[in-house]
């Protein structure tokens, strides 16, 4: 539905996008996500034609979006676009909703009825008359929710649209997502930077940084199967390692982290360089080398550096001549009695490990 | 200091009583300000607009050269339209020097800078995310100017406001092209409120400018007052 090949663009001196492909299918939430500044709304706005890229060429539908006249503006009306900011027009959230639908000459008794449905659907009906501008941030975003999609837009793009809303009403406007996808089968493409709100809307991720997609795949793929160290960082591992492979036989390898060894699932080669990305989560923590083991496992000894509150669980620091973190539930903390300065084994399995060749990253 | 308070009894006398004078200075001045800035607004709206919304080479010189025009000396106004309307001037055919339509050219000419600056200025305040909707939603250019011009509509408002004021309350041009006639005619007559309290003035006819002050001054903050409800509706 619509293809980004070698898109780039740059305001001035600095390059936001250098070279971005993708191919976002028919039907599908596409989530871009990234950290600030990584280009993701200068990618949506090109894609709205509300910006001109310097090079490559997005298509839509199969057609190339760079026409211009009324070509151009045919492209544009098969597009909805939701910004960051929630703004409404001054008037009434009617007349805001309608707007679309005046623009492309729509009768009157048309214009009612879908504005008074599409009211209906986003929880606000009878909010008809009501100023816009008296709204909420959360139900003005719901509002220019609506005013993109009465006029049954193909492909729906939407900037950060949850970004300065709170919590109740960012659950609103995912459902709405959701159900925008599912009931009229609209192309949705999606930027955020809250990684776990791509994680549950989208059928695939992009994740954008500095300019490219530097991964693309559905969300388990990213989450755990990240192709980068930077990308590995962005999801949120913790714990990233550099070493070399000294052992690599029937997809277990052995990489020896300055003097330690660890045993990954790995398809690298003897002297390849790469980084360990290990999950919190996936660390555990023991007080003897051998309780609970099971052959095969990685148990590293370390000290205890900290132990810190994070939310229903606490994260421990343990210095294993490198620093690894595991998140643990208070309960287990506390039965395992630890504190900081005590010498610990931390105990992971080889395919909790995903290595990345270090070069990438 | 009895002077001036018997002044302003005498004024309040010329007002309540609907002195025909006084009255008939007060409805021209409103009459040729009015056409003034109508006209001003006809000019600055779409050139303002014109403005904002173009790409041209020396686009932000242009509005340097508006916003330093805003301080135009009435009196430099006056002269300019004097030296085009008089007798030897190139517009000197169309007799229009000391008519109340020579004044209403130069109160336009007058207004135009500030109302197309501040025009310029309420257009570009639209926020951006409603430019970009706009386009976003689909709009043709027309719909867009339309629809943003909607969104500026009370900032372009006080602009007329702001016009009308400026119009109504100079004096410099007006005496040049107008003459400050008192003629049988009320439209050939060119005495407005400014130009009369200036001669009643000078003529030591204190109570009668204190009347025509206190209409001047009473109509310029009701056009304001109007247009502050207008925006707070």
């Amino acid at each position: 539905m619509i293809d980004l090949k070698s898109v780039s663009k740059r305001f001035d001196d600095t390059v936001v996008l250098r070279g971005v492909t993708a191919r976002v299918e028919r039907g599908e939430i596409f989530a871009i996500i990234g950290p600030s500044g990584s280009g993701k709304s200068t990618l949506l706005r090109l894609i709205n034609l509300l910006d001109t890229p310097e090079g490559g060429e997005i298509r839509i539908g199969g057609s190339s979006i760079h026409a211009k006249g009324d070509q151009r503006l045919r492209i544009r009306r098969m597009m909805g676009m939701v910004f960051q900011k929630p703004a409404a027009f001054s008037a009434t959230v009617y007349e805001n909703v309608a707007v679309g639908l005046r623009f492309r000459g729509v009768g009157e008794g048309k214009i009612r009825e879908k504005v008074g449905d599409a009211l209906d659907v986003i929880g606000l009906a009878g909010y008809g008359e009501r100023k816009a501008r008296t709204l909420s941030g959360g139900e003005m975003q719901r509002v220019a929710l609506a005013r993109a999609m009465v006029t049954e837009p193909e492909v729906l793009l939407m900037d950060e649209p949850t970004a300065n809303l709170d919590p109740v009403s960012v659950g609103m406007i995912e459902e709405l997502v959701l159900q925008i996808n599912r009931d009229l089968g609209t192309t949705i493409m999606i930027s955020t930077h809250d990684m776990y709100q791509g994680q549950r809307l989208a059928h695939r991720i992009g994740v954008l940084m500095d300019g490219v997609f530097a991964q693309v795949g559905t969300p388990r793929e990213v989450f755990t199967l990240p192709t980068s160290r930077e990308v590995a960082r962005f999801i949120g591992i913790e714990n990233i390692i550099e070493g070399v492979v000294v052992a690599a036989g029937s997809g277990i390898a052995v990489i020896d982290i300055g003097g330690t060894s660890i045993r990954a699932v790995s398809p690298f080669g003897v002297g390849e360089e790469v980084c360990l990305c290990i999950r919190s989560e996936d660390l555990r923590i023991l007080r003897l080398s051998g309780e609970g083991d099971i052959p095969g496992k990685n148990s590293l000894p370390g000290t205890v550096l900290s132990i810190a509150p994070r939310g229903p669980f606490s994260r421990v620091a343990v210095d294993c001549g490198f620093l690894l973190t595991s998140i643990l539930s208070w309960k287990t903390v506390d039965s395992l009695g630890i504190e900081e300065g005590e010498e610990v084994f931390v105990s992971f399995a080889p395919d909790a490990v995903h290595a990345v060749r270090a070069a990438q990253g | 200091m009895y002077e001036i308070i018997e002044g302003f009894i005498e004024a309040g006398r010329l007002i309540i009583t609907l002195d025909p004078d006084v009255m008939t200075i007060a409805a021209r001045s409103i009459i040729v300000s009015f056409i003034a800035t109508i006209t001003a607004t006809l000019i600055s709206v779409p050139l303002g607009a014109a403005i904002n919304f173009g790409t041209f080479p020396g686009r932000k010189g242009l509005i340097n050269l508006i916003q330093t025009l805003y301080s135009l000396p009435t009196v430099i106004v006056g002269l300019l339209i004097f030296l085009l309307i008089s007798r030897v001037g190139p517009f000197g055919f169309m007799r229009l020097l000391f008519t109340p339509t020579a004044m209403i050219v130069a109160q336009t000419v007058l207004v135009l800078p500030i109302m197309t600056g501040l025009t310029i200025s309420a257009l570009s305040g639209v926020d951006p995310v409603i430019r970009d909707t706009l386009h976003s939603l689909g709009a043709t250019r027309l719909q867009f100017l339309i629809n943003v011009m909607k969104e500026a509509r009370f900032a372009i408002l006080a602009t007329v406001a702001v016009g009308f004021g400026r119009a109504i309350s100079e004096v410099g041009a007006a005496i040049l092209v107008g003459g400050n006639i008192m003629a049988s005619s009320f439209m050939r007559s060119t005495r407005v409120l400014t130009t009369a309290i200036s001669l009643e003035t000078s003529m030591g006819n204190i109570p009668k400018s204190i009347a025509l002050g206190i209409i001047l001054l009473t109509i310029a903050l009701g056009v304001n007052l109007a247009i502050t409800m207008v925006q707070h509706r």
